[in-house]
């Protein structure tokens, strides 16, 4: 019984590792982190309705979807809320010319070279990756960003890429933000729409959507079996 | 296969034995320590300064990378590889004498396999260490092994070198285990015998509770033959797989047909020449002539000879295949090994493996202590050499004319060389001061039926029970 239990040692500390790093302690999926200011995505996105690319203007042209500059948050705040004390740090950064230090929510490492515009042009949703971003008071991170995670589409991005039949003439990249659009306008929403905005979204099984996400990948000039090569992300 | 007819007794084991005195003769080496001459505290001293050797290379190396060695492009291989394939080889004297002549029901295996599967794990541990720091990042090291990761990855399954990884590590698990379960009884016998409180102890734990019961004996049967079937297959398919990290690719040189069993014979070649560098200076020194006759050193050199005659086989059919292909490349290459930057390494090859070894044909000479070692240890360097004349020498001739200077290692390089055969060395040491170097029970086993052919009947007790004095 003793050399049984010395045996299991290994194997319940290998299971432990592998959980704890793919559980949110490691990942810090789901955990909100502290900012110098609490910004709320909930009240700009939703309540407001002010879009993604008013503050994250790079996304759909560049590989950054771009932190915004101090000056991006007075182009409002220096008509509304000018005295508020909890932008109080605004301010003083826009006098003294120093950026405003926000603690970093979403990082992939350096060796990856990940382009948001390209996923973007696809008609990949913001919130496929960043999660419910529309209902976060304070930010979190809404997946691993793992490899694994990421070659869950890269691998099979049929199960991911969609049409909104409502809007056949929009671009894939008009689509991405027409979705939070309809969301403000109350329109009615197909399910797949609602798991992405739900943050809980993990492509589709039903086997004539992938029908149809193969057509798009086909007509997107995808090459699917280049899409997990190393090179795509690590050059 | 048939069964076989007693070996006489004389061949086997010499003087006047009973299950005491074999008992005495090898348990004497690890319970009196009065017997420990000064030349053991030396070897073992120098052996523990090639570990420390050893550990500042790998500090060193880990501290800043592997551009400390002499590896360059084109040559990317090279002395840690050349290493690697050296140590596996040497183990794999252990595993044939351990595995196929078990099998094989051959009598004089059995003072000697104890030796040399010690001496297959303390190889397989320093031949593990060479692709482990080749990677240039050995703390990710645990990529090589398929396991559901978060990166969604799995190893190439189509990589020679993945084939390695596995090939390696079920040598070495099964190397151990078949080492290790036959200690047990041998253990148990220590643990009867032992006076000193804590080597009494430290037994006593290791022998898992052995009582010598026939139940025990019956499993223990059962095990042994079933781990030597398992390892049967490891001595060819080890060093074959280690060929094909040569043979799957296109690199002229490397892709003769006959690599893997040309490797395979030069493994055990290498090996058995290990086991009597070894067996050698401990035989005498702990008076062991009695167990390790010098007809098991007259047989190890008829192998060692034989095996020399099938890798020398290989070099001509090298040059054969070199010269047969009609490809630019490959005949290139078999006129640089013999004229070019590194001809000294392959004319010391051919000798060291090819001439040198002719001479275990003389019966005398295999009498001979002093030749049989130095052949020996001129056999280890001729399968140093063949390693290096494969690896480096064939990547270091290359089309390309930015190839301006020859491969050499460094000062490093040759460092991590020397503490791997520290850390051996001092492996070797500790085992032979700690553990019993010949298997008791199967030398008693051995003695048992010796004397039963030869009519006598004074010795009817069960030869396999422990601590019969």
């Amino acid at each position: 019984m003793f050399l049984l239990g010395v045996a299991t040692i290994p194997w319940i500390t290998w299971l432990g590792i592998a959980a704890l790093s793919r559980s949110s302690f490691n990942t810090k999926v789901d955990v909100p982190k502290s900012q110098p200011i609490p910004f709320s995505h909930r009240h700009h996105a939703w309540e407001l309705g002010i879009d993604c690319r008013y503050c994250h203007w790079g996304v759909e042209k560049s590989a950054w979807a771009n932190i915004p500059s101090t000056e991006v948050c007075m182009s409002c705040h220096s008509q509304i809320w000018t005295n508020s004390p909890l932008l109080e740090p605004v301010r003083q950064s826009y006098e003294t010319g120093t950026p405003i230090q926000w603690t970093q929510v979403n990082r992939v490492p350096d060796f990856v070279y990940f382009n948001h515009s390209i996923h973007i042009a696809r008609g990949i949703n913001c919130d496929v990756c960043h999660g419910p971003v529309q209902k976060m008071q304070i930010t979190w991170k809404g997946n691993s960003f793992q490899m694994q995670w990421c070659l869950n589409c890269h691998r099979a991005p049929q199960r991911y890429l969609y049409r909104d039949p409502a809007y056949p003439n929009l671009s894939p990249r008009q689509q991405v933000f027409n979705l939070y659009r309809k969301l403000q306008d109350g329109e009615p929403l197909s399910e797949r729409e609602h798991e992405i905005l739900g943050g809980d979204y993990d492509g589709t099984n039903n086997p004539e959507k992938i029908a149809n996400g193969k057509m798009l990948v086909s007509r997107y000039g995808i090459k699917v079996e280049q899409l997990a090569d190393c090179s795509i992300c690590h050059r | 296969m048939a069964v076989q007819e007693q070996l006489p007794r004389e061949i086997l084991i010499g003087g006047e034995q009973n299950y005491g005195s074999v008992n005495q003769i090898i348990d004497k080496v690890i319970l009196n320590n009065g017997l420990h001459r000064k030349w053991f505290y030396i070897t073992l001293l120098l052996g523990v300064m090639g570990t420390g050797l050893m550990l500042v290379s790998i500090g060193w190396l880990l501290y800043m990378g592997i551009g400390i060695w002499g590896n360059q492009i084109p040559v990317g291989w090279a002395w840690d590889i050349v290493n690697f394939v050296w140590w596996i080889g040497i183990g794999h004297a252990g595993t044939l004498i351990s595995a196929i002549l078990l099998l094989l029901r051959q009598q004089w295996r059995n003072s000697i396999n104890r030796f040399a599967e010690a001496m297959t794990i303390f190889a397989v541990m320093c031949a593990g260490m060479y692709p482990l720091l080749h990677t240039g990042r050995p703390w990710v090291d645990y990529w090589l092994f398929p396991y559901p990761n978060i990166l969604g990855l799995w190893p190439q399954y189509r990589s020679p070198l993945f084939w390695d990884v596995c090939a390696v590590s079920t040598y070495f698990t099964v190397s151990l285990l078949f080492w290790y379960m036959g200690l047990v009884p041998d253990m148990a016998s220590l643990r009867d015998r032992a006076t000193n409180k804590f080597a009494k102890y430290g037994y006593a734990i290791a022998c898992l509770g052995w009582r010598g019961s026939a139940k025990h004996w019956h499993r223990y049967e059962q095990a042994n033959l079933l781990l030597a079937g398992f390892a049967t297959p490891l001595v060819l398919s080890v060093h074959s797989t280690v060929s094909f990290d040569f043979a799957m690719s296109v690199v002229p040189g490397w892709n003769p047909t006959i690599f893997p069993p040309y490797f395979v014979a030069g493994a055990v070649y290498g090996g058995f020449a290990m086991v009597l560098n070894f067996a050698i200076p401990i035989r005498k020194a702990y008076k062991l002539e009695d167990l390790i006759t010098m007809k098991h050193i007259d047989w190890m050199c008829k192998i060692m000879l034989a095996t020399s005659l099938i890798v020398f086989y290989g070099y001509a059919m090298e040059v054969f295949f070199g010269w047969y292909s009609g490809s630019k490349g490959e005949i290139d290459l078999t006129v640089y090994r013999m004229v070019g930057e590194y001809k000294l390494e392959y004319w010391m090859l051919i000798f060291c493996n090819c001439v040198a070894p002719q001479t275990m044909w003389f019966p005398k000479l295999r009498q001979n202590l002093w030749v049989v070692w130095i052949v020996a240890a001129i056999a280890g360097l001729g399968m140093w050499l063949e390693r290096f004349v494969i690896i480096p020498m064939c990547l270091q001739i290359n089309p390309l004319p930015a190839i301006d200077r020859p491969y050499h290692p460094t000062i490093w390089d040759i460092a991590l060389f020397t503490g791997t055969i520290g850390f051996f060395t001092m492996l070797m040491m500790l085992f032979v001061r700690a553990l019993p170097t010949i298997n008791i029970f199967e030398v008693k086993d051995l003695l048992y039926k010796t004397i039963r052919s030869e009519g006598k009947s004074e010795i009817i007790k069960p030869a396999t029970a422990v601590g019969v004095e």
